[in-house]
């Protein structure tokens, strides 16, 4: 018995247009590569001195984050603020016994206030979904990160990043190193990637970092460095958290350095052209070597420059998605 | 009251009689199976042509959640739905609060169970006090009290050689006890089965070695300590094949598995919806076919409903912050019948494993139809369906089956010569 909720295209209106945002899994290729030439015409907006557009004026755009975060909190106020939306951000401290009660509550107060759409980040896998379909489905739901599901956003702007470096995915060799396990960075990568139809995706990690069934991403697992990052285009390092050392995932961040850190000279058996790039924020000495970090390969920096617009290109294509959605059901009713 | 069913297909899994037949209840008794006894004139008679009688359904798992959690279901309102699902017998686990670790709560249940009167109610002890792996609970008292088994639920014993003199314990006095094997820590923190489903949707895996290592241990115990074992809730194939070669090797042991593990998978998490949120968890395709084949095979004697009724804010969260557990047992019959639906049981084998099956594990006193015992039957339409949810009697709401038309329709379900449920 298939439950029939379970492929339900949620984040999609009848028009198959974005009404939220939640994760990339079963977005069409045509949808990553709209929103990622949206977000080209963006970037030249920030380039100007009057960095504003009016397409979401007058509308309210709430933050609401159940998790700390600096760099996503930030570039999404930036990217409502330049499309002219109204901002709330609500840093939600959980208390781990009544999260649901938290989440559900808070959420349908700022509804009770007609805002238009919710930027969440929770620290449970499911939180945007669970808000999309329970909470306010007429309002437009952009996933900030959910536990270690998806981050759908931050997928899309190293996508952006890709592109604009290597001019397309067709040809290309991309690497993820590290803590895949924990990871809704990576996982999003490996979505996109695979949509946008690049042919050789690689993740490195030891086995205690890496899920179970990984493959079905249709990527290929190494456990040593040196031969995964062999000749590749792109190198996506990935955050260690500490607490890693926790529990026997790791013995110390020394070994993992040792193993996984991606260092000069490691990263000399890539292409000579190889970007490297990290969802930050990173941990000099963990998982990259400073002078990798800080050197010429490195398009660290410009992947926030382009979050800003990645960030305006969804917001503003999940809310006339949403708007649109609710012209048709109100014709349908007439 | 006197009752005489009459027309009805007989099928009694305990004695193979399987035949259209006439039946006769008198004083809570069946009386007579075929023709009534001279003289013998009953007060209703019941039009059963058509129908299908079988001995009352035994539930080995049914979460009454009283005392403690009356929010999510009352003795009353939950043995109301399991006489809608065709049960007339039903075990509850010790998981109340206070636990059922004192002959005071078990008598409260008792005698709750006996004022609302829709079923017989068996309470299973708790084989440590609090469920805390700690301390034995006073294992004979709960028995003299009522408790037909023992066992400690998902809290594993900590400390092995604790969990080894309780069972020597219970040997002693010749108890059952029932073990829910699954590994503390391979489980800890877990939301679903470790494999892809899980990883797609970043969550936290519990993987099929919870299972199959703490049942190692435990078999390896129970064939120590010589203790009456049933194994409760088995999720993986692997599993199973260790009870069956457990078996094989001439060990008593028994198996239940919860019907919806016979049915649904970890793909049902997809979508993250809370109502697939079960402990322990939905496995995977393999698995599922090898609890059938169990089933099927009769390794696994007894399919239960392991009901979990919650109220609406336990499964109002995203996923991983909200309660597992299905409310259940109120569909038991029609969602079992989905297995002779698809050909994998016939109506005798599959009414075994829902009556003499669970009654012989745990050496109840029910599951049978015979001249002299207990008159506790159930009577079901097997042609006509039930549309899940447009009757409901438990609290809990929380079952992903709503909505779904399912095959067969329980007309009346009789226990002691009563008709406590008539649709």
């Amino acid at each position: 018995m298939i439950p029939t909720d379970a492929k339900r295209p949620l984040q999609l209106n009848d028009q198959g247009q974005l009404r939220h945002f939640l994760s990339l899994d079963g977005l069409p290729r045509s949808l990553l590569t709209e929103i990622l030439d949206t977000a080209d015409s963006f970037l030249e907006v920030g380039a100007r001195a009057v960095k504003k557009v009016p397409l979401l004026r007058g509308k309210t755009v709430c933050n609401v984050f159940f998790e700390n975060s600096t760099r996503t909190r930030t570039t999404f106020e930036l990217a409502a603020q330049r499309l002219s939306a109204d901002v709330i951000t609500l840093n939600v401290s959980t208390s781990s016994t009544s999260k649901g009660e938290t989440l559900f509550d808070t959420l349908r107060n700022l509804e009770a206030m007609a805002a238009d759409m919710f930027v969440v980040r929770h620290a449970d896998s499911g939180a945007a979904h669970y808000i999309a379909e329970h909470v306010s489905p007429d309002v437009a739901v952009i996933n900030g990160g959910d536990g270690r599901h998806a981050h759908p956003t931050q997928g899309m702007l190293d996508m952006l990043t890709i592109r604009r470096h290597k001019g397309g995915f067709e040809n290309l060799s991309v690497a993820i190193v590290g803590d895949i396990l924990h990871s809704r960075v990576a996982r999003s990568n490996m979505i996109a990637l695979k949509t946008l139809g690049c042919p050789d995706i690689r993740v490195i990690g030891p086995k205690t970092l890496l899920p179970v069934g990984v493959e079905q991403y249709g990527v290929k697992v190494y456990t040593d460095l040196t031969e995964g990052l062999k000749d590749v285009d792109v190198v996506i390092m990935l955050r260690l958290q500490r607490e890693r050392m926790q529990g026997g995932l790791l013995p110390s961040e020394g070994e993992f350095y040792r193993l996984f850190g991606l260092t000069t000279q490691r990263l000399a058996l890539a292409r000579p052209d190889a970007i490297v790039m990290h969802p930050g924020p990173i941990n000099r000495g963990v998982e990259i070597e400073s002078a990798v970090a800080d050197g010429a390969q490195s398009v660290i920096l410009n992947q926030v420059t382009y979050g800003i617009a990645v960030r305006m290109a969804v917001l503003s294509m999940a809310m006339s998605g949403q708007a649109a959605q609710r012209q048709i059901e109100q014709e349908n009713v007439q | 009251m006197s009752l005489s069913i009459i027309g009805a297909r007989l099928i009694d899994p305990a004695s193979g009689l399987d035949q259209l037949s006439d039946l006769h209840v008198e004083n809570g008794k069946v009386l007579a199976i075929g023709a009534a006894p001279a003289g013998f004139k009953a007060s209703r008679e019941v039009a059963a042509q058509g129908l299908v009688a079988a001995p009352g359904l035994v539930d080995l798992n049914v979460a009454l959640r009283e005392p403690g959690y009356s929010r999510k279901g009352t003795i009353a309102s939950e043995t109301r739905a399991a006489a809608a699902g065709g049960v007339t017998s039903l075990c509850c686990p010790p998981l109340t609060r206070p636990v059922l670790d004192t002959s005071a709560v078990a008598e409260l249940i008792l005698d709750r169970a006996r004022d609302a009167g829709h079923c017989k109610v068996f309470p299973i002890g708790a084989l440590s006090k609090g469920l805390e792996g700690e301390q034995l609970a006073e294992l004979v008292a709960l028995r003299d009290a009522g408790c037909v088994a023992f066992g400690n639920g998902l809290n594993s014993f900590a400390n092995t050689r604790t969990l080894c003199r309780a069972l020597e314990y219970a040997a002693t006095f010749d108890l059952t006890v029932i073990f829910n094997s699954q590994d503390r820590d391979l489980a800890a923190g877990g939301l679903a089965h470790e494999g892809p489903t899980a990883s797609f949707l970043g969550l936290a895996g519990i993987p099929e070695t919870a299972e199959t290592v703490a049942l190692a241990r435990d078999l390896l115990l129970v064939e120590q300590s010589g203790v009456r074992a049933h194994f409760s809730q088995l999720t993986t194939a692997r599993g199973a094949e260790m009870i069956a070669q457990a078996q094989a090797r001439g060990l008593p042991v028994t198996a239940d598995v919860a019907l919806y593990q016979l049915i649904l998978t970890d793909e049902a998490l997809t979508g993250f919806s809370s109502l697939y949120h079960v402990q322990p968890p939905l496995r995977t395709r393999a698995d599922r076919d090898g609890l059938r084949d169990a089933v099927k095979a009769g390794v696994i004697q007894a399919i239960s409903s392991h009901h979990q009724p919650h109220e609406r804010d336990a499964k109002q969260a995203p996923f991983g912050a909200t309660e597992p557990g299905i409310s259940s047992v109120e569909l038991l019959l029609p969602l079992a019948l989905t297995l002779v639906e698809e050909g994998l049981l016939d109506l005798p084998t599959l009414l075994a494993r829902l009556t003499s099956g669970p009654a012989n594990a745990l050496r109840l006193a029910a599951g049978e139809l015979m001249a002299g015992g207990a008159a506790d039957l159930v009577l079901f339409d097997p042609t006509a369906s039930t549309v899940a949810g447009e009757q409901w009697h438990s609290r809990g709401t929380n079952s992903p089956f709503m909505g779904h038309c399912l095959p067969g329709a329980v007309r009346y379900t009789v226990v002691d010569g009563r008709i406590s449920h008539e649709a």
